[in-house]
C-alpha cells in the first residue's frame, strides 16, 4: 500500500511539472510553423519558459521535425500527422501554438488556453489573419508571423491575456423570428 | 405586305409588353426583398440549411442550436459533395434532437451539391464550374422550394440563393434569404458575401463584427456566434 501511494504522489508530481506546448497545423500543412517552431532557439525559450514537453502536429507536411526524450534535461519533443483527439491534445496543454483557422482559435479559447496563432502568409486568399490580429488586439491571444514566432514567444505575458467570452446566437435567430412574422416568445 | 408588317408589329409589342411584365415584376421583388413578411403566423416554415466546411459549419450548428426547431420545419441540409464532415455535424444535431422530443421522426433531409469552387481554385476555371454547380442547384431548388434559406458563407450558397431570387420573379416560391458572414471576417467580406449583398439578394444580412457593420451599412451587427 505504502509504495502504491508512493508512486502515485511520484506520478502526481511528474504531471505537475509537465508543461506541454501543443502545436498544431489543422487539416492541411504549414512547414513554415513546424520550421519556426523547430529552431534551437525556439525550442531554449520554451524550455527557459518552464515548458518541459513539445507536441507537434504536423499534419500533411514534408518538413519533419526532430524527436527528442529529453536527454540531459532538454526539451521532449514528439510529433504526428493528425489525431482524432486533437480536443484532448488541446485540454493537455500549457500552451497553444495553432494556426490561423477559426474552428482551432475558438476550440482553444473555449479551454481558456493560452495561445499564440502563427498566421499563413502562403495562403493565395489571406483573409485569416484578419481574425488573429482582432482577437490579439482584444488580448484574447497572441498573433505572430512565423519569423516573428521566437520574439512572441520571449515578450509574451500570459497574465495580461483576457479570457474569450462565449458567443451568443440568440440576437440572429431573434432577428430571424422577427423579419418571418413568428410571434415574440 | 401589310398583314406581315401589322404580324410583325404586334409581336414586338408583345415582346415589349412582356419585358415590360419581367422589368417591374423583377423590381417588385427587389422591393419586397429585405423588407419583413407581413404575415403574423406561427405556421412552420420549410428551411434551407447551407453548410460550409470547418469554421463555417460550427458557426451554423451554433445558430441551430439556439433557434426553434418547430418554426423552421421541415428542414433541408446541403453540403459540398468533397465534405462529409458538415453533414455528420448536421445528423447528430438532428439525431440529438429526436432524441429529445421523441418525436418518430424529425423531418430533416440531407443533401450534396457539386461546389462552384474549391478552395485555391483560380477564378478563370471557376467560372465552368460554377456553372455546373448552377444546374445541379437548380434541381435542388426545384424538389425542396424552401421558404427560408439560411447560409453562411460557403460558395455553395450564391447559386443557391440566386436561384431562390429567380424562383421569387417567377413565382414559384418567395423564399427569405439569411446571411450571416463567418466570423473569420472582420475587415472585408467574403466573396460570397460581398455578391449576395451588392445584388441585394439576401433579405437579411447579418455581421459578427462592429466594424464591418460601419463599412457595408445595409447589414446588421449581430454579435459573435462563437
Amino acid at each position: 500500500m505504502g509504495w502504491q501511494c508512493g508512486l502515485k504522489l511520484q506520478m502526481g508530481e511528474i504531471e505537475q511539472k509537465r508543461k506541454t506546448v501543443f502545436v498544431t497545423v489543422g487539416t492541411t500543412l504549414f512547414d513554415a510553423l513546424v520550421k519556426a517552431v523547430d529552431t534551437e532557439q525556439v525550442k531554449h525559450e520554451l524550455q527557459r519558459r518552464g515548458y518541459t514537453h513539445l507536441l507537434i502536429q504536423i499534419g500533411r507536411g514534408s518538413y519533419i521535425p526532430d524527436k527528442c526524450e529529453g536527454e540531459g534535461g532538454s526539451l521532449v519533443v514528439d510529433y504526428f500527422t493528425f489525431s482524432s483527439s486533437i480536443a484532448e491534445h488541446l485540454r493537455s496543454a500549457s500552451l497553444v501554438i495553432s494556426h490561423a483557422g477559426s474552428g482551432s482559435i475558438f476550440e482553444t479559447l473555449r479551454l481558456g488556453k493560452p495561445l499564440i496563432v502563427v498566421v499563413n502568409e502562403d495562403l493565395m486568399d489571406n483573409h485569416q489573419s484578419e481574425l488573429a490580429e482582432e482577437l490579439a488586439e482584444r488580448k484574447h491571444l497572441y498573433c505572430a508571423h512565423p519569423q516573428a514566432l521566437l520574439e512572441t514567444i520571449a515578450d509574451m505575458n500570459l497574465e495580461s491575456l483576457l479570457p474569450y467570452p462565449a458567443g451568443d446566437a440568440k440576437p440572429v435567430i431573434n432577428l430571424i423570428n422577427r423579419f418571418l412574422g413568428f410571434p415574440d416568445d | 405586305m401589310e398583314e406581315a408588317h401589322d404580324c410583325c408589329f404586334s409581336i414586338a409589342t408583345m415582346i415589349t409588353i412582356f419585358l415590360l411584365v419581367v422589368v417591374i415584376r423583377v423590381v417588385y421583388v427587389f422591393y419586397r426583398t429585405g423588407k419583413p413578411l407581413s404575415s403574423k403566423s406561427s405556421k412552420p416554415r420549410s428551411t434551407l440549411i447551407v453548410l460550409g466546411s470547418g469554421g463555417h459549419t460550427a458557426e451554423m450548428i451554433n445558430v441551430l442550436s439556439v433557434m426553434q426547431k418547430a418554426r423552421f420545419t421541415p428542414r433541408f441540409y446541403i453540403a459540398a459533395a468533397t465534405d462529409n464532415m458538415s453533414l455528420q455535424k448536421a445528423r447528430v444535431l438532428e439525431d440529438s434532437l429526436a432524441d429529445e422530443i421523441q418525436d418518430k421522426k424529425v423531418p430533416a433531409e440531407f443533401m450534396q451539391i457539386y461546389r462552384s469552387r474549391e478552395v485555391g481554385q483560380s477564378y478563370i476555371t471557376s467560372i465552368g464550374t460554377t456553372l455546373i454547380a448552377i444546374a445541379h442547384a437548380l434541381w435542388l431548388m426545384l424538389r425542396i422550394r424552401p421558404e427560408v434559406i439560411l447560409c453562411n458563407g460557403p460558395g455553395t450558397c450564391v447559386p443557391l440563393c440566386v436561384i431562390a431570387f429567380l424562383f421569387k420573379v417567377v413565382g414559384i416560391r418567395w423564399s427569405t434569404i439569411f446571411y450571416i458572414e463567418s466570423i473569420a471576417r472582420v475587415k472585408k467580406l467574403s466573396l460570397s458575401g460581398l455578391l449576395l449583398y451588392k445584388l441585394r439578394i439576401a433579405d437579411q444580412f447579418f455581421v459578427q463584427w462592429p466594424q464591418l457593420q460601419r463599412k457595408y451599412t445595409r447589414s446588421q451587427y449581430v454579435g459573435c456566434l462563437m
